[in-house]
């Protein structure tokens, strides 16, 4: 219910929203959390092992049990902290984990079968019959287990990540952090201040204690609104900072459109900060820990801060009889304020025996609660004390076992927090995180005037670090009550007392875990799954590992904690992956026919991240496989163009070009006369293959590479390094070319007839002959030709400034159109040059050799060469090797496929009996049949051998006939021609 | 006798604008990739001074202005962007034209900074990343070369072929940053 005269909301705008279905009504500033509560709804979920009842325990991003989905469609967003949830008008929010309804939820059985369901439960139980696990258990626990669910529906691109730099990031903008934050600011230091909340000012904006003789709150947005005019500070609301990495790196999410209604167009839901920060403060507060009792799980439960937070924040006070448990003096402050609210509060039960009423309200001192009542929501409470036991009733119990830290932080990077007696706690250790300083209550320093103090000295640290002098800044005037707590983890008794809210994971399941000998803490982690999911144990851990240190016989440091990893709140894998969705995935590299090809229907295929052209289908034509042996004829009888921009160029310069090439290359580059192509084989440092390509001289000093589409980037990352690090005395400068020029393969038997039409001065074979190149003039565009052939044909690769790519292209196909021919596609080429036997990444697929693929007498024994050593190896030169084999099909099947293997026939296809694998495979239009390329034991000296191809996967089996690779025109004459 | 017509990478892309960001393709010029041959890079530095007049740029420093613009480009290279290189330059560095190879666009306008931001991992605030100041960088997954030019003005060039994955994520994230003003 609201309390008049209280909180922070707007009362003068109300917001409806609903939830599972029913409308509610809020106020502007409320959470989800919040607006509940003051409308009295306190079941808000199912626990996820035995579906009980659950209540909004918390007020912050550690809430364990007020888990829900929100939205609709492909922008669902489950397990959604209500408590960090703002409403906005037209808020759809639904409860999780029960059905079919969060009233009457059938799994709710589970809890009545509880004492077989304890820790350990399915190690034990599931183990036999050994069959019925994948089959019977793994699919029915699948079925229960999960917290909210995932939207079946393609998530919108709605995440955005970005990189921000500062010279002191500040996390978390309580009185600690704005007071660092000040002191950076006004020192002149870029400052970034993060803050979860959307309101800056942390437990200030919860309590009734006054800075500077101002309510807290009103400071807090004084100094935010101060800040926030100062051009070097960026206030980053509604952001968790989630991890410390490397170097000073930041992750934080920042919610952009959680509260609002809808993501607005263009805009997105969440952003992924990656902030590099010189020096940062941790000021992250702290979360207060329960007390484990009987049924202390139910709905109208709360911790006790949180409890306090509603009504001077929100205004609303989540019960009518307000009780309070605590072994502390800080929550003392719940019932004060509540007395002075005017609600009623029934008692206060402390364990201490000393303590005493700081209020005018009961207390019942040297107390325990011992069990509560109320199935879906409390309605009284069990106490026991030195004069017996009594029943309280109350509606709503605030519960303190102290505070603890929020260390997670200072541990991502393998530090471990030290235990504190005074506040039995763990504290940072100093100096976890490189470059950053922690201070306020996640150091351990629990009131307000501490936390001011340990603000500024932090950032004195910061701003020293890195030589920025230190602005003089008045320590504001705030309360400093010391922090007085006793230790109280469990309170003894039978039933179960819950530790684990989300893991329903309670004090005997860790006492069960100690005596089977899970006694390290990861272990029990494991065993009782305490500290799992969404919160990761944050209100949980400390009590677990206390409990597990009595019950094993150690002392708390001794027990130590586990690994707090990143992120600290659940973050969207959208958000960390955002912007690589869809086109965003790779960059999309069009060439300068790309137009052109699509305006003639070609199919794009994907080659690295180029876009290459099927095929060109033709009017009539209803198979990929008619357009391919037409395109394939194309070239073999008359004229066809292809863009091979794509491949790979590298501009080679300076006295020593010759040489590396002479490195990197297996074979003689420094015999090359200008004006001519060689084609070279690249080795590996281990001596295999790493690609092939021709390589032009186009002067003294001058050179230009082409390495495949595939392997270009990898080629020239190899020639960085030769050049930098192998050979840094050489003078010889590389640098890539591959955009600058549009590469087009002319074809055919009467490719030289078509460029004669283009060229400024025709050619003819005496000054052209095979393996020539040299400047060209194109329609008055200085250009570059090479006859050069991947098709064994009479062919050449003609190239222009890019600029001209577009309209080269089309006049070179309506040229050859004209002669009978056309634009051929990746299906042409890759037929064109099986036929040929010429080789590509299929086959150098990084695990063959030189000799394998029978090109030994290219590894030259007059120099040395990269790989050369490692390709001497016995091993890479010994018998019974797979070398590479043209495959023709002998028998009644005449399918080859690529993938296949292939065994001695009439042996069994088993992998024992395995002789080798096909690479690559066509249909010849030119020959007649299928044909293949592959790799066979001994394959060289095999030609003429018929063997068995066997297709497990497509369920083929072909008799093959081992022959040279070279299928079609052996002798090369007409790539002279 | 036909005619080859030359194209741009944006084929003459008109200028966009969200909120108060806009991007727009420009015209570099002639771009030439200068890299200095061993021992040379005084001589090719005093040499490139004289002949264009723009001083030879540091590592991470671009010199001259629009019209005649000399970037930083990577180890020991630079590029020239627009005149064409004087070709004495030669004796001294490897010269390589590079005019089609690269896509430029400006960015301008207030919120630039906010829209680099989503895209390139590098500080380009404009206390640390001043008019004059450039970096080959990551520009989304593409690698790219990244100048302030003006106050709220940058110069951007990714691979040509790529001009069309620039333009989407430019776009993108100056529609994110238009919706939070």
């Amino acid at each position: 219910m609201r309390v008049d005269g209280k909180g922070r909301v707007d009362r003068s705008r109300p917001v409806s929203f609903r939830f599972d279905g029913q409308s509610y009504s809020g106020f502007e500033g409320d959470t989800l959390a919040s607006a509940l509560l003051a409308n009295d709804v306190r079941m808000v979920g199912r626990s996820f092992k035995y579906h009980r009842p659950r209540g909004i325990l918390t007020a912050g991003s550690e809430e364990p049990n007020a888990l829900v989905t929100i939205g609709k469609g492909g922008a669902t967003d489950p397990n959604v902290r209500a408590t960090m949830q703002e409403i906005y008008a037209g808020l759809e929010a639904r409860s999780q984990n029960a059905w079919p309804s969060l009233a009457f939820d059938l799994l709710s059985v589970n809890d009545l079968a509880a004492p077989f369901l304890g820790a350990g439960f399915y190690y034990k139980t599931f183990m036999w019959p050994r069959a019925f696990w994948e089959k019977v258990y793994e699919p029915a626990i699948r079925r229960a287990a999960g917290l909210g669910a995932l939207a079946a529906t393609k998530d919108g691109d709605h995440y955005e990540k970005a990189y921000a730099f500062c010279d002191v990031l500040v996390i978390g903008a309580g009185p600690t952090g704005l007071m660092a934050a000040w002191v950076a600011a006004q020192s002149g230091a870029d400052v970034i201040l993060a803050d979860e909340d959307a309101r800056m000012g942390g437990r200030l904006n919860a309590e009734t204690l006054h800075v500077d003789g101002m309510p807290g709150a009103e400071w807090a947005a004084d100094m935010a609104a101060k800040l926030a005019e100062m051009p070097n500070v960026r206030l980053m609301t509604r952001t968790t900072v989630t991890g410390a990495y490397d170097g000073g790196t930041y992750g934080a999410l920042e919610r952009v459109s959680q509260h609002i209604d809808g993501v607005p167009k263009g805009g997105v839901r969440e952003t992924f900060w990656r902030i590099v920060a010189k020096r940062a403060v941790l000021a992250a507060g702290a979360i207060e820990r329960h007390i484990a009792f009987q049924n202390n799980d139910r709905p109208g439960i709360m911790a006790a801060g949180a409890v306090r937070a509603y009504l001077n924040r929100w205004g609303v006070a989540p019960g009518q009889a307000i009780s309070v448990f605590a072994n502390n003096d800080d929550a003392h402050r719940t019932a004060m304020d509540f007395q002075e609210a005017g609600v009623d509060v029934a008692a206060v039960i402390d364990s201490r025996a000393e303590a005493k009423a700081l209020g005018d309200y009961r207390v019942i001192a040297g107390a325990m609660v011992t069990g509560s009542t109320g199935r879906k929501g409390l309605t009284g409470i069990e106490v026991q004390s030195g004069s017996g036991t009594q029943k309280i009733a109350t509606d709503c119990l605030a519960v303190s076992g102290g505070w603890n830290p929020t260390v997670h932080m200072t541990c991502h990077m393998n530090g471990r927090p030290i235990w504190n007696e005074e506040i039995a706690s763990f504290v940072p250790t100093p100096g976890a995180i490189p470059g950053m300083e922690t201070a306020g209550a996640c150091n351990g320093a629990f009131s307000t005037a501490a936390c001011l103090a340990q603000g500024v000295a932090a950032a004195k640290v910061c701003l020293e670090a890195i030589n920025m002098k230190v602005a003089d800044v008045d320590l504001p005037v705030a309360d400093d009550t010391a922090y007085s707590v006793a230790p109280l983890w469990a309170v003894p008794g039978k039933g179960r007392a819950w530790l684990d809210f989300q893991n329903d994971v309670s004090v005997k399941d860790v006492r069960q875990a100690a005596k089977e000998n899970f006694t390290s803490v990861e272990h029990m982690k494991r065993y009782t799954t305490q500290g799992m999911a969404t919160d990761q144990g944050k209100n949980s851990n400390v009590t677990a590992l206390a409990l597990l240190a009595d019950a094993s016989g150690r002392g708390i440091p001794e027990t130590g904690t586990t690994t707090f990893r990143p992120p600290f709140v659940p973050v969207a894998l959208a958000a960390f992956g955002a912007g690589a969705q869809g086109k965003g995935f790779a960059p999309e590299r069009k060439t300068t026919s790309h137009a052109a090809t699509i305006a003639a229907g070609a199919p794009m295929i994907e080659a690295g991240m180029w876009y290459r052209p099927s095929y060109f289908p033709a009017p009539g034509e209803t198979t990929w496989r008619q357009s391919c042996d037409r395109e394939v004829g194309y070239v073999r009888e008359a004229v066809g163009v292809c863009d091979v921009s794509t491949l790979g160029k590298i501009d080679i310069q300076g006295p020593d070009a010759a040489k590396l090439l002479d490195f990197v290359y297996t074979n003689m580059f420094s015999t090359l006369k200008e004006g001519r192509v060689r084609y070279g084989l690249m080795l590996r440092e281990d001596g295999f293959v790493m690609d092939d390509g021709t390589t032009a001289r186009l002067g003294p000093n001058h050179y230009v590479m082409t390495t495949t589409t595939a392997a270009a980037g990898q080629v020239m990352r190899h020639l960085e390094f030769v050049t930098q690090a192998l050979r840094p005395d050489w003078d010889v400068r590389i640098i890539s070319v591959t955009e600058q020029w549009a590469q087009f393969a002319v074809a055919g038997p009467k490719a030289r007839d078509l460029l004669n039409g283009v060229l400024d001065t025709p050619i003819d074979n005496d000054a052209w002959p095979f393996m020539a190149c040299g400047e060209v003039s194109v329609q008055g565009v200085p250009g570059r030709l090479f006859r050069i052939s991947f098709s064994g044909e009479h062919a050449y690769e003609i190239a222009v400034p890019s600029r001209y790519g577009d309209s080269l292209f089309r006049l070179l196909v309506a040229r050859a159109e004209g002669a009978g021919g056309g634009a051929y596609g990746m299906e042409a080429l890759n037929v064109l040059r099986i036929e040929k036997g010429f080789i590509t990444h299929a086959e150098i697929h990084g695990r063959v050799t030189a000799q394998d693929i029978g090109m030994g007498r290219m590894l030259s024994r007059k120099k040395d060469f990269i790989g050369k050593t490692m390709a001497a190896r016995p091993g890479l030169n010994a018998d019974g090797l797979e070398q590479l084999v043209g495959l023709k099909p002998v028998g009644p099947v005449k399918q080859l496929t690529a993938g296949a293997h292939i065994y001695s026939d009439g042996e069994e296809a088993v992998r024992a009996h395995d002789q080798g694998y096909v690479t690559s495979v066509a249909f010849s239009p030119t020959l007649g049949h299928y044909m293949g390329l592959g790799f066979v034991r001994d394959g060289l000296s095999r030609h003429g051998e018929t063997l068995n191809m066997v297709d497990h996967l497509r369920g083929i089996q072909t008799q093959v006939a081992l022959c040279d690779p070279v299928f079609f025109d052996p002798e090369g004459g007409r790539t002279r021609g | 006798m036909a005619e080859l017509i030359a194209k741009t990478p944006f084929d003459g892309m008109a200028p966009v604008t969200h909120g108060s960001v806009t991007l727009r393709e420009v015209d570099l010029g002639v771009l030439t990739s200068i890299a200095p041959l061993k021992g040379q890079g005084k001589a090719a530095a005093a040499a490139f001074k004289e002949a264009h007049g723009i001083a030879w740029p540091a590592p991470n420093r671009a010199t001259g202005k629009e019209g005649g613009r000399a970037i930083w480009f990577g180890r020991e290279t630079v590029l020239l962007a627009g005149p064409h290189v004087d070709a004495r330059l030669a004796e001294h560095a490897a010269l390589t034209d590079q005019s089609d190879g690269w896509s430029a666009v400006e960015l301008s306008g207030a919120d630039v900074e906010d829209v680099l931001a989503r895209l390139i991992p590098v500080d380009l605030s404009a206390a640390t990343f001043k008019r004059g100041h450039t970096a080959r960088s990551q520009v989304q997954h593409m690698n790219g070369s990244i100048t302030r030019t003006g106050a709220d003005t940058f110069l951007i060039l990714v691979f040509r072929s790529m001009a069309g994955t620039l333009r989407h994520d430019l776009e993108r994230a100056m529609a994110s940053v238009a919706t939070r003003r």
